[in-house]
C-alpha cells in the first residue's frame, strides 16, 4: 500500500491504541500552541482595536509593522529568539533556551501580529458611522471598545483561527528554540520533521494527520461559534 | 403637501427653557473650514430644520452639537451646562441620534432597541417596558424577535428610531433618516415621527437636504450653504405658503 494509506492506518491505530508517546506530544502541540495563541490574542487585539479606532503620530509606520509582522520568516524569528535567549544573548538569565517557554516566545512573535492584524482589518471594515452610533447611544470608553468588537466578532474569531493556524503550522522557530527534545519540546511538526529525517515515512505521514485531524477541530470549534452566532433567532 | 407645524411658535416656547445652545461654532478640517457658526440655540418643544444641499456641513454640524465631534473653536452649553471633556458622557446621554442608515448591532430587533437603555444604566424591566412601548408605538413589536439584519429598509430604521425614542432624549438629532426609504414608507414615518415630536415635545434638531420634508414637523428652519447658516427663519417665511401643492424652489436658490 502507499506511504500516505499506510500512514492513516498507523494514524487510526496510534489512536485507537492511545499511544502515550504520540497522546504526550498532541497534548504538548495543544499546551503550547494553546498557549501562544492565547497570549496572541492578549496583546494582537488591543492592538489592533487600538490601530483602529486611534489617531496618532506614526500610527502608519505601526500599521506597516503589523503588516509586515504577519509576513515574518518563522525560522528568521527562531533565529532571533535564539539570539535572545542563548548562553550570551541579553536574555539568558531568563534560562529559557529549548524550553516550552521559548516556543511560547516564538510562537508569539509568529501570532500576535497576525492577531493585531485580523483585528486591525476587522473593526475597519465595520462602518465608521457606526462608531458615532454607539457613542451616541451613551457609551462610555469601555462599553464603546466591547460593542465594537461585539460588531467585529467575526472577524476578530478570524484573527483567532488565524493566529492559531499560524502557530500549530509552525515548525522553525519550534526547532530552532525548542530543540525537539523528548518528553519536553517535542511537538507535532518536529517530530515530522524528525521522522522525515530519519526516513520513516509511513509514521511521519500518521503524525502529520493526526496533526491536521487536530487543527481542523479547533478550527471547527472556532467556525462553529462564528457561525452559529452570527445570525440571531 | 400637509403642513403641520407651519405656525409660529406660541409664547409658552418661545419662553421655553433653551436645552442646546451654541457659540462661535467652527470646525476645520485641515486647511478647510467646514462650518462657521456664530450661534445656534435650540428649546424644549422646538424642532429646527437643518437644510441645505450634499456637502454643506449639516451632518458636520450636527455630529458637532450632539457632542460626537469636536468643535475647533466655540462653545456648546446643554441646559446651561458647558460642555467639556469631564461632562460629554454625562450630557451626551441626555440626547439621541438617529442616523440616515439604521446601524443596526447584529441583534434581534427587541435587543437592539434595549442596548441604549443598557449602555445607559436603565433597570432591566423598567427598559423591556419602555422598548416594548416604542415597538409598539412604530409598529414594530410583532418582530421584536426577528434578527435586525433580515429586516427592510423601512422596518430597520423605524427599529433605529424606536431605540432613539426609547432613550427618553432631551435633544434629538435627527440626520437625513428618511432619505434612503422609498416614498410611501418615507411619508408614513414623516407622519408619525410628526405626531411623536408633537406629544414628547423633545427639542429636535433635523438635518435634511429634501427640504420638502421640513413642513411636516419643523417649526424653524436653518439654510446652510457652505458651512454658513444664510437664512433662518420659520417654515412660512422660508419656504412661503407651503398648503398650496406646488413646486417648493430650494431654498439655496432663491437667495
Amino acid at each position: 500500500m502507499s506511504v500516505i494509506g499506510d500512514g492513516i492506518l498507523q494514524a487510526g491505530r496510534l489512536l485507537i491504541s492511545g499511544d502515550p508517546e504520540v497522546l504526550g506530544i498532541t497534548w504538548r502541540t495543544l499546551q503550547i500552541t494553546g498557549t501562544a495563541t492565547l497570549i496572541s490574542m492578549v496583546i494582537g487585539i488591543p492592538v489592533g482595536v487600538a490601530l483602529a479606532v486611534r489617531r496618532f503620530f506614526g500610527r502608519w509606520l505601526m500599521v506597516s509593522a503589523v503588516n509586515f509582522g504577519m509576513g515574518l520568516p518563522p525560522v528568521v524569528v527562531g533565529l532571533f529568539v535564539w539570539l535572545l535567549l542563548f548562553r550570551y544573548g541579553p536574555l539568558s538569565f531568563l534560562d529559557l533556551l529549548y524550553t516550552p517557554g521559548a516556543m511560547i516566545i516564538a510562537e508569539v512573535i509568529i501570532a500576535f501580529p497576525v492577531v493585531a492584524g485580523f483585528t486591525l482589518a476587522a473593526i475597519q471594515a465595520i462602518n465608521p458611522k457606526m462608531r458615532f452610533q454607539i457613542l451616541a447611544l451613551g457609551a462610555n470608553r469601555w462599553q464603546f471598545l466591547l460593542l465594537l468588537l461585539r460588531e467585529a466578532r467575526l472577524g476578530l474569531l478570524a484573527a483567532i483561527i488565524a493566529g492559531f493556524g499560524a502557530v500549530i503550522s509552525e515548525v522553525g522557530a519550534a526547532m530552532m528554540v525548542g530543540g525537539n527534545i523528548e518528553g519536553l519540546t517535542r511537538v507535532l511538526t518536529t517530530t515530522i520533521d524528525q521522522e522525515v529525517s530519519m526516513g520513516d515515512f509511513v509514521l511521519a505521514t500518521a503524525l502529520s494527520i493526526i496533526l491536521l485531524l487536530l487543527t481542523f477541530i479547533v478550527t471547527a470549534i472556532l467556525t462553529w461559534y462564528q457561525q452559529h452566532r452570527r445570525q440571531p433567532q | 403637501m400637509i403642513n403641520r407645524n407651519d405656525r409660529p411658535i406660541s409664547a409658552q416656547a418661545l419662553s421655553a427653557q433653551t436645552l442646546l445652545e451654541a457659540r462661535d461654532l467652527r470646525l476645520v478640517l485641515g486647511k478647510r473650514e467646514v462650518f462657521n457658526v456664530p450661534q445656534f440655540t435650540l428649546s424644549t418643544g422646538q424642532v429646527v430644520a437643518l437644510v441645505g444641499p450634499n456637502g454643506a456641513g449639516k451632518t458636520s454640524l450636527l455630529l458637532t452639537l450632539a457632542l460626537l465631534q469636536h468643535p475647533s473653536e466655540g462653545s456648546i452649553h446643554f441646559n446651561g451646562i458647558l460642555s467639556r471633556r469631564e461632562n460629554t458622557l454625562q450630557l451626551r446621554r441626555q440626547m439621541a441620534v438617529v442616523f440616515q442608515e439604521p446601524l443596526l448591532m447584529e441583534d434581534t430587533v427587541l435587543g437592539n432597541v434595549l442596548i441604549g437603555l443598557r449602555i445607559r444604566g436603565v433597570p432591566a424591566p423598567v427598559a423591556r417596558e419602555r422598548a416594548q412601548v416604542w415597538l409598539e408605538r412604530l409598529g414594530i413589536a410583532h418582530l421584536k424577535n426577528r434578527s435586525a439584519i433580515k429586516l427592510s429598509g423601512g422596518e430597520a430604521q423605524r427599529v433605529n428610531l424606536a431605540r432613539a425614542f426609547a432613550l427618553k432624549p432631551h435633544v434629538l438629532f435627527l440626520d437625513e433618516p428618511f432619505s434612503a426609504l422609498d416614498y410611501p414608507t418615507r411619508q408614513a414615518l414623516l407622519e408619525e415621527i410628526g405626531e411623536i415630536l408633537s406629544e414628547t415635545k423633545i427639542a429636535t434638531l433635523f438635518v435634511t437636504h429634501d427640504y420638502t420634508e421640513v413642513p411636516y414637523f419643523s417649526h424653524s428652519v436653518l439654510v446652510m450653504v457652505g458651512g454658513r447658516i444664510i437664512k433662518n427663519g420659520s417654515v412660512t417665511e422660508i419656504f412661503g405658503d407651503v398648503t398650496v401643492p406646488r413646486r417648493i424652489p430650494a431654498p439655496w436658490k432663491v437667495v
